[in-house]
């Protein structure tokens, strides 16, 4: 019987995978001049998982690697090799080729055979005596066959094993015992608290039974389950919520004395419902600490190749946020970091200069609020330079004056191409990041704000919504249709009176709320609805704001508050500017959902500015 | 009726290769995903043969054997030490703690099935 162990290479990979995250935060963790004991064992064991599963699943390369690896790592962690700073170095990048061989095995991109080798040679390097650590595989030394074998009793056997019916040549497995009788008969259970004072066991690990620390791989409380089913229920929930909001709509008509069991079944069925639906979403959501983990290897590296010297600082690693954000908010948030190291933080001398401590922080933060998650990258640098910003701003040609505020200032850095770097370094400055960081974050329903203050530091805040399916929405009407505004972006609504309405080279364009003048989005002008009230007092204003930037929508009248599945307006039919989605209602008809950011940047771009 | 093992492992892939590889051959098999995990399902129920792996977080193979063979149960119950060297030091761990006698890993899946055949049938 052949047993086809590739089946198995899947949840190796995923291991693997998991084993080198922990060793690289635990290396960049290690303090190199005390380190902690259990954090080189961690590092220790994960080297060593590594090896026995790649062995196993025969990755040779893999195994080579993390055989060298884990010798160091052993001799390090017993004393007898003193740990010294290149070393930390060594280990990261073979952990980077580990990964790299890895991702080679799982068939993204091709294995690297000179590197491995490079990498055995650069560890061994790292001992006084190179031939200390040979690069072999993993079989144990040149006895005949030491592979197995039984302990046995014999007192003539000294090392070597006598077992049964055991190939005397084969160590590769022993019985160190004659072997017993194969029947054990069921004993009562020992008391468990006796047995377990035996066991010399630091009192901390016994004691703590309940609050045991996270166990890799954890068998029997947790299943791997394939995303696609996870969607698929999802979708499902979705459909649900729609039909039952299609039932209530249908029993609102009837009496309600008379079909009362109706109405407190439907009440029911919605609370249930939306149980189902939270419960669901929550299967999706992950903590935030996925992401944030990557940041200490990040900030490490840059933070050398800069000549800063960076302390990063991070809170609520918690907080859960739904797995397709999380895959899509890395490359963002690694972005805002990259820029608080580079361009934020100041060289160590600069700072003291200025008397702050030469080591600058950089603070992640991550929170829920209404709704939301928000993400906060911030540091205590030099905040941003407005004269600076305001120059680049006129040399692209881009309409500012001297008497904007601040906050307008800053979201110029938002701009293509825009970029305030004197040098293009390797990590930041091409000016290409920005704009693709604020569009990212746009198109998974989200925004982003920045604080800044000279010479204290600059803060960049991320909030996205907590889940892509739904979505809080505030449904108005124009003409005869329904549209959904998202909450998020609703500041306050009012019926504006004729004196708060201003006119433009003759054109009704601008309102005047409490000071301020708001550019008038007609929703039936962009969308050429028919049948709409068109006189900007008789309807009513709906005030938004998106990337802090605030407009008046003008429409008909609001309709309510309701809480929306999204559909996908692009997969069911084709995009449509100005439209971010569409719903179906309780009475079965469809509502588009505005995509307000890209509206109010519509009206940004089609209104002068005020003197 | 058939024999119980207990595969004692902190890498899933092992454990899951071994649970699969034992179970096609007519063995049940319990999943522990490390020395305390191990414990307490011996504790539970009856094992006929108990595998285990040496590096593992919380409990190690060894604490493990010397933990087993600390209960009537399975005071003689055969054990096997899963190590990734047969040096002489591991031996003579081993058979101080108790343990019945190691497969040195990487193993091939069928050479497991003989030895778990020979050693309870």
């Amino acid at each position: 019987m052949s047993i086809d162990i590739s089946q198995f290479y899947q949840v190796f990979f995923e291991e693997a995978q998991e084993h080198l995250n922990s060793m690289e935060s635990l290396l960049v963790e290690l303090d190199i001049g005390n380190p902690d004991a259990e954090q080189l064992n961690a590092i220790f064991r994960a080297a060593h998982s590594i090896k026995g599963s790649a062995g196993t699943f025969g990755f040779t390369d893999l195994a080579e690697v993390t055989h060298v690896l884990e010798n160091l790592l052993d001799r390090i962690r017993k004393g007898e090799l003193a740990l010294r700073p290149e070393m930390i170095d060594a280990f990261l990048d073979a952990g980077d080729v580990l990964k790299e061989l890895l991702a080679a095995h799982r068939g993204n991109g091709v294995a690297d055979t000179a590197q491995v080798a490079a990498m055995c040679e650069r560890l061994s390097g790292l001992t006084v005596s190179v031939a200390e650590v040979p690069i072999v595989t993993t079989v144990a030394p040149a006895v005949a066959d030491d592979s197995w074998g039984l302990f046995d009793e014999a007192p003539a056997a000294a090392t070597e094993p006598a077992p049964a019916a055991v190939p005397a040549t084969d160590d590769s497995y022993g019985f160190f015992v004659d072997l017993p009788a194969p029947e054990v008969a069921a004993v009562p259970p020992a008391p468990t608290l006796a047995v377990a004072r035996t066991i010399a066991e630091p009192a901390v690990a016994v004691a703590d039974r309940r609050a045991a620390p996270r166990v890799g791989g954890g068998g029997e409380t947790s299943i791997r389950v394939d995303v696609d089913k996870v969607d698929q229920l999802i979708n499902l929930i979705g459909e649900l919520v729609i039909t039952q909001a299609m039932l209530a709509q249908s029993a609102a008509t009837l009496d309600p004395v008379e079909f009362e069991r109706l109405h407190n079944g439907l009440a029911q069925l919605e609370r249930n419902t939306r149980d189902m639906q939270e419960s669901v979403m929550s299967i999706r959501m992950m903590p935030i600490s996925v992401v944030f983990s990557r940041f200490p290897r990040v900030v490490r590296d840059l933070a050398q190749k800069l000549g800063k010297q960076i302390e990063l600082k991070t809170i609520g690693e918690g907080t859960e946020l739904d797995k397709s954000l999380i895959e899509r908010i890395a490359d963002p948030l690694t972005h805002l970091v990259r820029n608080s190291l580079d361009h934020g933080v100041e060289m160590p001398e600069e700072r003291v200069a200025q008397g702050k401590a030469p080591t600058g922080t950089i603070t992640l933060k991550a929170y829920h609020q209404s709704g939301n998650i928000v993400i906060e990258v911030g540091d205590d640098g030099a905040g941003l330079n407005r004269e600076k910003i305001l120059s680049k701003a006129r040399e692209k040609g881009i309409a500012v004056h001297d008497q904007m505020s601040d906050n307008e200032v800053w979201l110029l850095i938002f701009e293509a191409g825009f970029s305030t770097a004197d040098v293009v370094t390797e990590v930041s400055g091409r000016g290409v990041g920005m704009d693709v960081v604020r569009r990212n974050i746009s198109a998974m329903g989200g925004r982003v704000e920045i604080e800044s203050m000279t010479g204290i530091g600059t803060r960049m805040t991320v909030r996205l919504p907590l889940t892509l399916a739904i979505l809080d929405g505030m449904s108005v009407a124009a003409g005869k249709d329904i549209y959904i505004i998202p909450l998020g972006y609703v500041v306050e609504s009012l019926q504006a009176e004729r004196n708060m309405i201003k006119s433009v080279s003759g054109v009704e364009r601008l309102i005047q709320v409490r000071g301020e003048y708001l550019p008038v989005i007609a929703l039936y002008e962009i969308f050429g609805i028919p049948d709409t009230v068109t006189r900007l007092d008789r309807g009513i204003m709906v005030v938004l704001e998106a990337d802090g930037v605030k407009a008046a929508l003008f429409i008909d009248a609001l309709v309510g508050q309701h809480q929306v599945v999204i559909k996908s307006l692009e997969s069911n039919y084709r995009k449509v500017a100005g439209v971010s989605g569409a719903t179906i209602m309780g009475d079965g008809h469809v509502a588009l959902i505005l995509d307000v950011a890209a509206l109010v940047q519509m009206a940004k771009s089609t209104l002068p500015l005020a003197a | 009726m058939s024999k119980t093992i207990l595969a004692v492992d902190d890498s899933a892939s092992i454990r899951q290769m071994v649970a699969f590889t034992l179970k096609a051959s007519g063995y049940d098999v319990v999943e522990a995903v490390d020395g305390m995990d191990g414990l307490e399902k011996a504790k539970s129920k009856s094992f006929n043969l108990i595998l285990t792996d040496q590096n593992m977080p919380r409990m190690d193979g060894l604490m493990l054997v010397k933990g087993l063979r600390a209960l009537a149960q399975y005071k003689a119950v055969p054990i096997l030490m899963l190590t990734t060297e047969s040096s002489d030091a591991m031996k003579a761990q081993g058979k101080a703690a108790g343990a019945t006698g190691w497969l040195v890993k990487p193993f091939d899946p069928q050479k497991l099935v003989d030895i778990v055949k020979k050693v309870i049938g």
